[in-house]
């Protein structure tokens, strides 16, 4: 687990992203996570992808725990270029039929 | 014998028009597209400029699915505080070849794939190809699920985030400093609120994009784009600069939707899908070999982007380039030779369209718009002074305007002023 707390960084907590994500179609594949991030992954690393991630899925807990849910990807590979040599131990496309659905586009 | 003459990976711009022309040309070929349909993995700012849609398919004004005709072209400089906007419209816009179109993927890609179904390609969705199949050093097929399907030629065009270019040419991971994420969101209006709001005929609509405070101050920037009854909103932030930035990507795009000049604009309006895409902003410099013994490679799979600050290209880049890897594809099929030398043809080509020569043109420009950040700071914030010199009125005696604008000026310094607009022509 990361010791950074959010205050620290910056970075503004307030945005729900989840609400807007609840308004896209997945179709998730539970249980079998795409993207595999390191766990006592380095702080530093880690908030990098809570800067670039346009669905917001790399969070950090007020006490510093790192959190991923690869649910709501949109599947734009931004963290692979980020963090695939470092942090990031798997980046697949989603399993057949999985993931987003764009209805617009 | 191989399965098919030809396989395509993905069917965004780029490989449907591919499929289209070597189906075109009698050769099977099948599309191999990971989401349920196409476009479903796909997103667009955006705009497309119609010309090379127009050389394929010469109905497409009145078949495809096209949102807004673009008659207004704006760019904004943004402060926190203020914003300087620059409105253009002009018939010659609107001129057949000359003009261009918003669009939604989710709706176009579905029309390309249809055109290339038609002339005969054979299309599976919701399989994503895993690795390529090769024979000694060529190319011949793909591994996709249990599956290994055979071809004498792969085209890829599965986009901007590729995870098979590195095996099919030695693509390494682009660095962070070529690559920018877009993030946006669909925001429904009724049909006449859009084209009032953004002061446009019925039907015609606006290509926006805005510098400065949209991305606050980091390379990169807004963009707003008019659709029938929805309005596209977001940004695009180089990735580099915003790994150690004081705001999220997401933070920037809601105080984005916040800014005085952007709010009104949206304002009731239904966000209804949010969207991320990743835009190679790299240019000429970093694009892969866009042929391999066996394989090519067609729109951002490759690369193939151009955005210039006021201008940002790509979906008709990979149309022609799609256009140009198809044709190459069944030209090398007839020669019955699909190596690597036969198929520079495709890049040979590309170096005599408007693909490879702009792309050479403005190879200079990325690195220009990045390393120069009085773009994204100094310069709106000079705008805004100068013209509030200009347009404030409070009743203390009004200076000369010299007097007035040249205090200003200094803060940035006239030479810097100079040689930034030097660099800037020089890099277009």
């Amino acid at each position: 687990m990361s010791n950074t707390s959010v205050e620290n960084t910056g970075l503004p907590t307030t945005v729900n992203v989840d609400a807007y994500l609840a308004l896209n179609h997945y179709d998730v594949d539970e249980g079998n996570p795409h993207i595999v991030v390191a766990e006592n992954c380095a702080s530093e690393e880690f908030l990098k992808l809570v800067r670039v991630c346009p669905a917001g899925l790399y969070r950090l807990e007020e006490d510093g725990k790192t959190l991923f849910d690869y649910a709501g990807c949109l599947e734009c590979g931004t963290c692979r270029i980020v963090a695939g040599n470092t942090i990031i131990e798997r980046w697949e496309n989603p399993q057949p039929g999985m993931g987003i659905q764009y209805r617009y586009g | 014998m191989a399965d098919f003459e030809a396989i395509v990976v993905g069917s965004g711009c780029a490989g449907s028009v591919a499929a289209y022309e070597l189906a075109k040309a009698n050769k099977s070929v099948l599309v191999i597209e990971r989401g349920m349909s196409a476009g479903s993995k796909n997103m667009t700012g955006g705009r497309l400029y119609l010309h090379s849609l127009q050389e394929v398919f010469p109905n497409c004004r009145a078949e495809a699915p096209l949102e807004r005709k673009i008659a207004h072209e704006r760019i904004s400089m943004l402060t926190s505080d203020a914003a300087f906007t620059v409105d253009f419209s002009s018939k010659a816009m609107l001129e057949p070849g000359q003009e261009s179109y918003s669009v939604l993927r989710a709706t176009f890609d579905p029309w390309l794939a249809a055109q290339a179904e038609q002339e005969g390609a054979e299309y599976i969705y919701g399989i994503a190809v895993e690795s390529l199949v090769k024979q000694g050093e060529k190319v011949c097929g793909v591994k996709a699920g249990e599956d290994e399907i055979t071809a004498d030629i792969v085209i890829l065009a599965d986009g901007v985030n590729s995870l098979l270019t590195s095996e099919a040419v030695g693509f390494a991971t682009p660095r962070t400093s070529e690559m920018a994420v877009g993030i946006k969101q669909l925001i429904e209006l009724p049909e006449q609120e859009v084209a009032s709001r953004l002061l446009c005929a019925q039907g015609e609509g606006s290509a926006w994009l805005f510098a400065g405070d949209a991305t606050k101050g980091y390379p990169g920037g807004g963009f707003i784009y008019s659709n029938k009854n929805s309005i596209s909103l977001g940004l695009v932030a180089t990735i580099s600069a915003l790994e150690s930035a004081d705001a999220t990507i997401c933070g920037m795009l809601e105080r984005f939707k916040a800014h005085p000049a952007v709010a009104p604009l949206i304002e009731g309006g239904k966000v209804v899908e949010h969207s991320g895409h990743m835009v190679p902003e790299g240019g000429y410099q970093m694009m892969p070999h866009l042929v391999g013994n066996g394989v090519l490679l067609a729109g951002e799979s490759a690369m193939m982007c151009v955005n210039l600050g006021y201008m940002v290209r790509g979906m008709d880049y990979a149309i022609a380039a799609g256009m140009h890897a198809g044709r190459a594809a069944s030209s090398a099929l007839d020669d019955k030779d699909t190596s690597k030398e036969s198929l520079e043809r495709y890049t040979e080509a590309l170096e005599q369209s408007f693909v490879l020569k702009d792309l050479r043109q403005f190879q200079r420009f990325p690195e220009f718009m990045e390393s120069n950040l009085r773009i994204y700071n100094e310069y709106p914030a000079l705008l805004r002074d100068v013209m509030q010199a200009l347009f404030i009125v409070d009743g203390k005696p009004t200076p000369r305007l010299k007097q007035a604008l040249m205090p200003l000026v200094r803060k940035v310094g006239l030479t810097t002023l100079l040689k930034d607009v030097r660099k800037g022509m020089k890099a277009l």
